[in-house]
């Protein structure tokens, strides 16, 4: 609609109506020419939009007049209003980051010998249908570590710094001397020097268990000591078996960090040996016995890419990814006419590359820089397939833009005329780019 | 059962290029050619229950429906026996959801396709007020009468007059398990909530998380909050909250809400947590439930007994390594939440009556019965027709309750409330089980979403 609105200015100012032209062609043999065009523009270009403002001041169903009701729904409907918030950032961040990034692209391998290829390679997203550049994004920014590249990288650079601990999921089970605390679980009950402590937990898979965890054995009493188990009270295909004693094919939790809290201070701590036994010193007598949280953290599961905070700028990195390689060759383009000289000269003068790079390159990219910005504007207050796609159901609504919103208030909705009110709004935000653009092509023509 | 009915038709691949709004698809049609001889000699052994068809050569019919992949494929099977038993050539096209507007701007353009398979009894109404079903013809009326209890009968009925034959049934109230997952942790098939609650605590005890829920799908939500509201709250209730007569911030919803955070708002109960969830579109919430040996990412999956079509996808074998169980009785009685496919015929002929007369005889639905992942209300589809015991005994869940049922309310409810990713129902369902603490805002926010929907009345 909006690129069809681009289309359908220039035939105005072509028409020539007031007198007979340089070569003296009549006014009726060029209307008789220019008819085929007109009839295929105005069928194409000017009825649609004739026809979606009309609509626009309709309901629902089409018949009745509603005014500017349409138009009211603009602007207080909660999901229209995420829709313009996502779009001004779209308009703002898409166009500059793409362009910023095909100019830095377009300086640098202007430079090196294997620019082409370099250029080749960048360029290349822009063969991928939107589609299909969708499909692909969907999977890189999956949550899942297994799935998405995204956050394999992002999880595989977290766990090289902090390791995630061996028993996530465990918890106390039924009747269970433990209660959780902090993150983590601490006894109810004060321990005493000579008693022989149970710690069970229930909830790690056998799978799960630490390498070289083996079956939990019960912990000998200790006169100079406390001593005890902590080991996984569940036997598989069982159930809990004997409660708060260990089972003959139960596993001890090899690894686990126990304190003892005596008055909210650690006094002693110690960890389980790979039968699940432990001993604590007899200084630790009537405390409790803490599994810090330490013991039990999530493994971590990545950036929530798709999530609905972050939903709209992971959907923009695709765009980028798309569309820089296109900025960047025209900037090349722009880059290659630049005369030598000037470069030369700033040099001679003793200006650093940065120098030359910011005031003399940029300046006189200027006019290219604005004209694949202005494009990209325009293709991105458009831009549909990528959100449609990218976005599950649950964050469509935070990564909404005019364009889904259209597509959803017509053909899932089924209320057109507000359809047609944001059709005839993104119409109204398309116009002033593209009057500039018109603008700037005309003057020079003219030069 | 595939070879035999391939050894009788002749193929021909045609194909034919869909493009869906969402994208260009290229699917491959595939239809079968009449060969004349080769049908008469056939047409008359097959026919055995004395459904007669009439001859209607160089017919061309369309049907439209929403199905894709393997059930479009095995649906092309059932066109292609009628094809060959009456000598007219069937066309399937594609349709996206919601097909009710596809099916408006086909109308628009003129072009309605003869018969479309609706997926709810809202969408038939509305084609009907449109003034675009047209009502069964006399032989079609007979073979459903034949064929089908009252209560599937009557959802086809608008104003009493028939439009809809429901050729396809599905059973929403199955959650289907690992059975390995349940072997390992002892527990049992619960019958009741409480029991339900309980096998979930076992199987987390033993290390696996209990539930998967397709989150990024809304529908799934619906669903859940369906089986326990009409098994807690009764038949009645449910009837009067799908027609919006009761509102959502009733005490009924409350406690099914509440119900519901049970099993949604527990920590670890949930695989990938909320967030995880509300990224797990449904299939790969059936897939990830029977993958990875000992050590799925959950134990259940609550979905309607379309989940095996996806099982099919893992190695696990249904019957054996994927079990199911009928949804747990939250009240009185465990519910049977239904939905389903009703062939209406937009544009009326003899070959369009024909079709619908088909789709309702017993022959058409075993033939589809057999390739598995379909249901039938038909009852006298032998049950023995279902490829496996695990579908034999969800079929004869099905045509037992006879009228009993309740049809999935989301799919009663307009549009806009029930049906429409990212908003209404759907849409704040998934943010209830993003934040299950807040059942009284969740409530607040379905009846503002509600109102505003059955008030415009769409």
């Amino acid at each position: 609609m909006t690129s069809a609105a681009a289309a359908g200015v220039p035939p105005a100012p072509a028409a020539p109506k007031r007198r007979k032209s340089v070569t003296g062609t009549r006014r009726t043999v060029a209307a008789l020419f220019l008819l085929p065009a007109l009839v295929l523009l105005g069928a194409l270009v000017v009825y649609p939009i004739g026809y979606s403002i009309i609509r626009s001041f309709y309901n629902a169903s089409g018949d009745g007049f509603a005014g500017v009701d349409n138009y009211k729904a603009l602007f207080t409907d909660d999901g229209i209003r995420t829709a313009l918030k996502n779009n001004i950032i779209w308009v703002v961040f898409a166009p500059t980051v793409s362009t910023a990034l095909g100019l830095i692209f377009a300086v640098l391998t202007e430079r090196v010998s294997w620019g082409t290829a370099f250029k080749l390679v960048v360029f290349m997203p822009m063969a991928i249908s939107m589609l299909a550049a969708g499909i692909i994004f969907r999977l890189v920014y999956d949550q899942d570590p297994d799935k998405g590249v995204a956050n394999a990288v992002w999880v595989g650079v977290h766990d090289t710094f902090a390791q995630s601990s061996a028993f996530p999921k465990a918890h106390p089970g039924r009747e269970s001397p433990l209660v959780a605390r902090d993150g983590g679980f601490i006894t109810k009950a004060p321990v005493h020097t000579g008693e022989v402590v149970a710690l069970p937990l229930v909830g790690v898979a056998p799978d799960q268990m630490p390498d070289g965890a083996q079956k939990a054995a019960a912990a000998k009493p200790d006169p100079a000591g406390i001593t005890g188990t902590t080991w996984q009270d569940f036997t598989r295909g069982k159930g809990v078996g004997r409660l708060g004693a260990p089972d003959p094919t139960e596993l001890g939790y090899s690894g686990m960090k126990i304190e003892a809290v005596l008055d909210g201070k650690v006094v002693a701590t110690t960890k389980a040996a790979s039968d699940g036994t432990f001993t604590l010193p007899a200084k630790a007598d009537g405390a409790l016995l803490r599994l810090p949280a330490g013991n039990f953290k999530e493994p971590y599961n990545g950036v929530e890419w798709l999530g609905p905070s972050l939903v709209t700028p992971a959907i923009i990195g695709s765009y980028v990814w798309m569309w820089a390689g296109f900025a960047m060759v025209l900037i090349a383009a722009g880059l290659a006419g630049i005369p030598r000289e000037l470069l030369e000269a700033a040099r001679v003068d003793g200006a650093n590359e940065w120098q030359v790079f910011r005031r003399v390159t940029v300046p006189l990219l200027a006019p290219v820089l604005a004209v694949v910005a202005v494009t990209l504007m325009i293709n991105v207050l458009k831009v549909f397939d990528l959100v449609f796609i990218i976005a599950p159901g649950s964050s469509q609504d935070d990564a909404n833009v005019l364009a889904l919103e259209l597509y959803r208030k017509g053909f899932a909705e089924d209320q057109p005329g507000i359809a047609s009110a944001i059709a005839v709004f993104l119409l109204l935000l398309v116009i002033p780019v593209m009057a500039f653009n018109i603008r700037r092509l005309r003057r020079e023509v003219r030069r | 059962m595939r070879s035999s009915s391939n050894t009788i038709r002749t193929n021909r691949a045609v194909t034919t290029l869909a493009t869906l709004l969402a994208g260009a698809l290229a699917l491959t049609a595939c239809s079968s050619n009449d060969d004349k001889d080769g049908t008469e000699s056939h047409s008359t052994t097959a026919t055995g229950s004395g459904l007669s068809l009439p001859k209607l050569d160089g017919t061309s019919l369309e049907v439209a429906a929403v199905w894709t992949g393997q059930e479009q494929k095995n649906f092309k099977q059932v066109l292609a026996e009628f094809e060959k038993r009456t000598g007219a050539k069937v066309t399937f096209v594609p349709a996206q959801d919601p097909i009710i507007n596809f099916l408006g701007s086909k109308i628009a353009g003129g072009q309605p396709p003869d018969v479309a398979l609706l997926p709810q009894p809202g969408a038939i109404k509305q084609a009907v007020q449109k003034k675009w079903a047209k009502p069964l013809g006399a032989e079609a009326q007979a073979e459903l009468a034949k064929n089908y209890s009252q209560g599937w009968q009557d959802i086809g009925k608008v104003d009493g007059k028939q439009y809809g034959v429901y050729y396809k049934a599905a059973n929403k109230s199955l959650i289907w398990y690992n059975a390995k997952a349940f072997e390992n942790a002892g527990a049992k098939e619960p019958k009741t909530w409480p029991e339900l609650l309980t096998a979930a605590q076992a199987v987390y005890d033993s290390g696996v998380t209990p539930f998967s829920v397709g989150g990024a799908d809304g529908w799934t939500l619906t669903d859940w909050f369906e089986n326990v509201y009409l098994s807690q709250a009764g038949p009645e209730k449910y009837d009067q909250l799908a027609q919006h007569k009761i509102k959502w911030t009733d005490p009924s919803v409350k406690a099914a809400l509440t119900t519901l955070a049970q099993v949604w708002g527990k920590k670890n109960y949930v695989a990938g947590g909320a967030d995880g969830a509300l990224q797990t579109e449904f299939p790969a919430s059936v897939t990830q439930t029977f993958t990875g040996g000992d050590q799925p990412k959950a134990a259940m999956v609550y979905e309607g007994d379309f989940a095996q079509v996806n099982i099919g996808e893992t190695k696990a074998k249904v019957g054996t390594d994927a079990k199911v169980f009928p949804f747990p009785a939250v009240g009185s009685t465990a519910p049977v939440v239904s939905g389903g496919d009703a062939a209406v015929i937009l544009k009326d002929s003899k070959g369009a009556q024909a079709l619908a007369t088909f789709l309702a005889s017993p022959e058409a639905a075993t033939i589809q019965a057999k390739l598995g992942g379909y249901l039938s209300p038909n009852k006298n589809v032998p049950v023995s027709a279902y490829p496996n015991t695990v579908q034999q005994t969800i079929a004869k869940a099905l045509i037992a309750s006879g009228d009993d049922f309740r049809f999935d309310m989301s799919d009663q409810a307009p549009q806009a409330f029930g049906g429409t990713p990212g908003k209404g129902e759907w849409k704040d369902l998934q943010d209830f089980l993003k934040n299950p603490k807040d059942v009284a805002g969740t409530q607040a926010k379905l009846e503002k979403d509600a109102a505003a929907a059955y008030g415009s009345g769409s």
